[in-house]
C-alpha cells in the first residue's frame, strides 16, 4: 500500500455506510441481515447502476418483505436480484416502521 | 365572594406552599435545588421560590384583588431532601399554564429563572428539571428536521455521524480554511464544523468561508459519492447579521448551519430554527456559556433543562459532551439528556437525574453531539453510549492524524464502521474495544497510525456535577 510508506491518502469513492470496511465475508454479510431482522424491520433491496448511485432513490427489487424473519429467505432475494442485475450496486435496507426512517442500510453487492 | 384588602407583609408559605396540591396534566412541573440561608424554614424557602418565579411579590398589593391569584399562582407542593446533602433539599412548584406565552421559551426561563436566583433568602438555588406540559409542548416549533429528516436527506443510515469541528480554530484564511474542510470530507467525515468563536473576523470574513466551504462540500460529494455538509456558523452580532448568513449559506447550497444558543440568546435561536423550518436547513445546535450556567451542583441550572428548552425552541444537533473526552461530564446524567433530546417519552429516573415523566408527543428528536477531546480508541465506548442518532466529532482526533486530515477522517470512519459493525454482530465493543480496532487496523493503516499516535492520551478527572446519591 503506497500510504504505508508515503502517507498518500487517495479519495475513495464508497457507497456510505461500511463503505470503509474490506468487503464483507458471506458470515459477515449474514450477521448484518440477522440484525436487520432481530431488530424488527422490514428488509428490502434496492439496486442502482453505479453511474446514479449518488441518486435518493435506487429502484425497488420487488416489495420490502414484510414480516420476513427468515434469513436464508433474505439472501435467496439478494441473489436472484444480483442475478438479474449484475451491473448494479445492490444494498440492503431494514425499514423501521417506528421512527418511519431506514434503521439500516449498506450495500451487500458492489456492481460487477 | 370579594375578599378584604390588607397592607403588609405576608409569609410566602400562607399561599404558596400547598402540600395537598395535586399538579394538573397542563402544569408546567419544576424541581429546584435550594439551598436557603440558615434558620428560614424549609416551606418558606419553596413557597418563595415559587412565588418569586410566579405571580408573588415581597408585599401585598391591593390590584391582587382585581384578579384571581388563586388561579394564576405557582405553588410549592413537595419538598424532598437531596440525598447525601443536609444543607439543601428539592422543592417541586406547579406553575398553572396560563402564566406562559406560548411557544416562548424566553417566557419560561424569565418567570423561572429569573429574580428568584437574586433572592436573598436563598444561598444556592438550582433549577435541576422542567416538566413541560403536552398542551405547551404543541405550541413550539421543535426542531427544523428531526433526526429522520436529516438521516433522509443525507442518506445516512444504521450508523452514527461522523464529523469534526475545523483546526485551528482561529486565524485560517477563507481558502485555507476550505482546504482543510475538503481534506476531512473527502477522508469520510459526513460533516465538519465552525468552531464556535469562529464568526466574521478579519482574517476571515463569513461571506468568503462560506463561498470556500461550499466548494470544498462539492467536490468531495463528487469525488467519494457521497453527501456531505459543514455547519456554517450564522452566529451574529445582530438578528439581521444573522439571516443575512443564513440566506447566503442556503444560497451557495450549503445543507445545514450552525448557531450558539446560549450566548446567540433563545429569541434568536427560536427566530432561525424557524427560518430553517422554512427553508428547508439543518441547524446545528453548539452550546458555548453552557458551563457557566450549569456546573455548579448548587447553582444555575442543570443542563438538563437548557436541553429541553433547546429541543423545544429547535435545533437539529446539540452538544452533549462525550462522557470519555476532555470536557465535564457524567456518564448517566449525560445519558439522562441525551434520551430528552430523542426520545418521545422520558419516564422519571432518578439515578439519571430526570425527575418527571416527560412526554415529548410528536416532537422530532435532536442528533446528540458528541464533541471534545475524542479519538480512535473512544469509538467504541462512544457508540455504546451514544448510539445511532448520534453526531461523533472528532477535531484533533482528525486533523492531528500525523498524515492529515483525510487519513485522519478516514481511520475515525473505519474504527466508527467497525464499532457499528461488532455491534450489529452481538459484540460487547466497549470490552472487546481494542480487538475491534485492532483487527479493523490491519486492513487500515490510516487507522493503524491513529491508533498509535492516541494510545495514551486519557482525560481521567472526577465530575465535579455529579448526581445526588447518598
Amino acid at each position: 500500500m503506497p500510504q504505508q510508506t508515503t502517507g498518500d491518502y487517495q479519495t475513495l469513492n464508497t457507497l456510505e455506510t461500511f463503505g470503509f470496511l474490506p468487503k464483507f465475508s458471506q458470515d459477515e454479510i449474514y450477521a448484518q441481515i440477522n440484525y436487520i431482522i432481530a431488530q424488527g424491520w422490514t428488509p428490502a433491496i434496492e439496486h442502482e447502476h453505479p453511474s446514479r448511485a449518488f441518486d435518493h432513490y435506487w429502484t425497488m427489487w420487488k416489495l420490502p418483505f414484510f414480516g420476513e424473519t427468515n434469513l436464508a429467505n433474505v439472501v435467496n432475494e439478494l441473489e436472484a436480484c444480483r442475478r438479474s442485475y449484475p451491473d448494479h450496486h445492490i444494498r440492503l435496507t431494514g425499514y423501521d416502521n417506528y421512527t418511519q426512517s431506514q434503521g439500516a442500510s449498506f450495500v451487500v453487492f458492489q456492481a460487477r | 365572594m370579594a375578599k378584604q384588602y390588607e397592607a403588609g407583609v405576608k409569609e410566602y408559605r400562607e399561599k404558596y406552599w400547598t402540600p395537598d396540591y395535586v399538579p394538573l396534566d397542563t402544569d408546567l412541573l419544576a424541581c429546584f435545588k435550594v439551598t436557603g440561608q440558615p434558620g428560614v424554614p424549609r416551606e418558606e424557602v419553596a413557597a418563595a421560590v415559587a412565588a418569586e418565579s410566579s405571580t408573588g411579590t415581597w408585599s401585598t398589593v391591593w390590584s391582587e384583588l382585581l384578579t384571581d391569584l388563586e388561579y394564576y399562582k405557582g405553588r410549592a407542593y413537595r419538598i424532598e431532601d437531596v440525598p447525601g446533602d443536609a444543607e439543601s433539599f428539592y422543592a417541586f412548584v406547579a406553575y398553572p399554564i396560563d402564566l406562559f406565552e406560548e411557544g416562548s421559551i424566553v417566557n419560561v426561563l424569565t418567570s423561572l429563572v429569573g429574580n428568584v436566583f437574586g433572592f436573598k433568602a436563598l444561598k444556592h438555588l438550582r433549577l435541576e428539571d422542567i416538566r413541560f406540559p403536552m398542551a405547551y409542548i404543541k405550541t413550539c416549533g421543535g426542531p427544523p428536521a428531526g433526526i429522520q429528516v436529516e438521516r433522509d436527506r443525507l442518506n445516512k443510515y444504521g450508523r452514527p455521524m461522523l464529523g469534526a469541528t475545523i483546526k485551528p480554530k482561529l486565524g485560517l484564511s477563507a481558502k485555507n480554511y476550505g482546504r482543510a474542510v475538503y481534506e476531512c470530507l473527502r477522508g469520510g467525515l459526513d460533516l465538519t464544523k465552525d468552531d464556535e468563536n469562529v464568526n466574521s473576523q478579519p482574517f476571515m470574513r463569513w461571506r468568503d468561508r462560506f463561498e470556500f466551504v461550499a466548494l470544498a462540500i462539492d467536490k468531495a460529494e463528487q469525488e467519494t459519492g457521497e453527501r456531505k455538509g459543514h455547519y456554517l456558523n450564522v452566529t451574529a452580532a445582530t438578528p439581521e447579521d444573522m439571516y443575512e448568513r443564513a440566506e447566503f449559506a442556503k444560497e451557495v447550497g450549503c445543507p445545514i448551519i450552525m448557531h450558539d444558543f446560549l450566548t446567540g440568546g433563545f429569541t434568536a435561536n427560536t427566530g432561525l430554527a424557524n427560518w430553517c423550518r422554512k427553508n428547508g436547513m439543518l441547524l446545528h445546535i453548539h452550546r458555548a456559556m453552557h458551563a457557566v450556567i450549569d456546573r455548579h451542583p448548587k447553582h444555575g441550572i442543570h443542563f438538563r433543562v437548557l436541553a429541553k428548552c433547546l429541543r423545544l425552541s429547535g435545533g437539529d444537533h446539540l452538544h452533549t459532551g462525550t462522557v470519555v473526552g476532555k470536557l465535564e461530564g457524567d456518564r448517566n446524567s449525560t445519558l439522562g439528556f441525551v434520551d430528552q433530546l430523542r426520545e418521545s417519552f422520558v419516564p422519571e429516573d432518578r439515578s439519571r437525574g430526570v425527575f418527571f415523566d416527560q412526554d415529548w408527543g410528536s416532537m422530532p428528536g435532536v442528533f446528540a453531539v458528541a464533541s471534545g477531546g475524542i479519538h480512535v480508541w473512544h469509538m467504541p465506548a462512544l457508540v455504546t453510549i451514544f448510539g445511532d442518532d448520534s453526531v461523533l466529532q472528532f477535531g484533533g482526533g482528525t486533523q492531528g492524524h500525523p498524515w492529515g486530515n483525510a487519513a485522519g477522517a478516514a481511520a475515525n470512519r473505519v474504527a466508527l464502521e467497525a464499532s457499528v459493525k461488532a455491534r450489529n454482530q452481538g459484540r460487547q465493543i466497549e470490552k472487546e474495544a481494542k480487538d475491534i480496532l485492532t483487527e479493523a487496523a490491519k486492513s487500515s493503516p490510516e487507522l493503524a497510525i491513529a491508533m498509535e499516535t492516541w494510545k495514551e492520551i486519557k482525560f481521567e478527572f472526577e465530575t465535579v456535577d455529579k448526581l445526588d446519591v447518598g
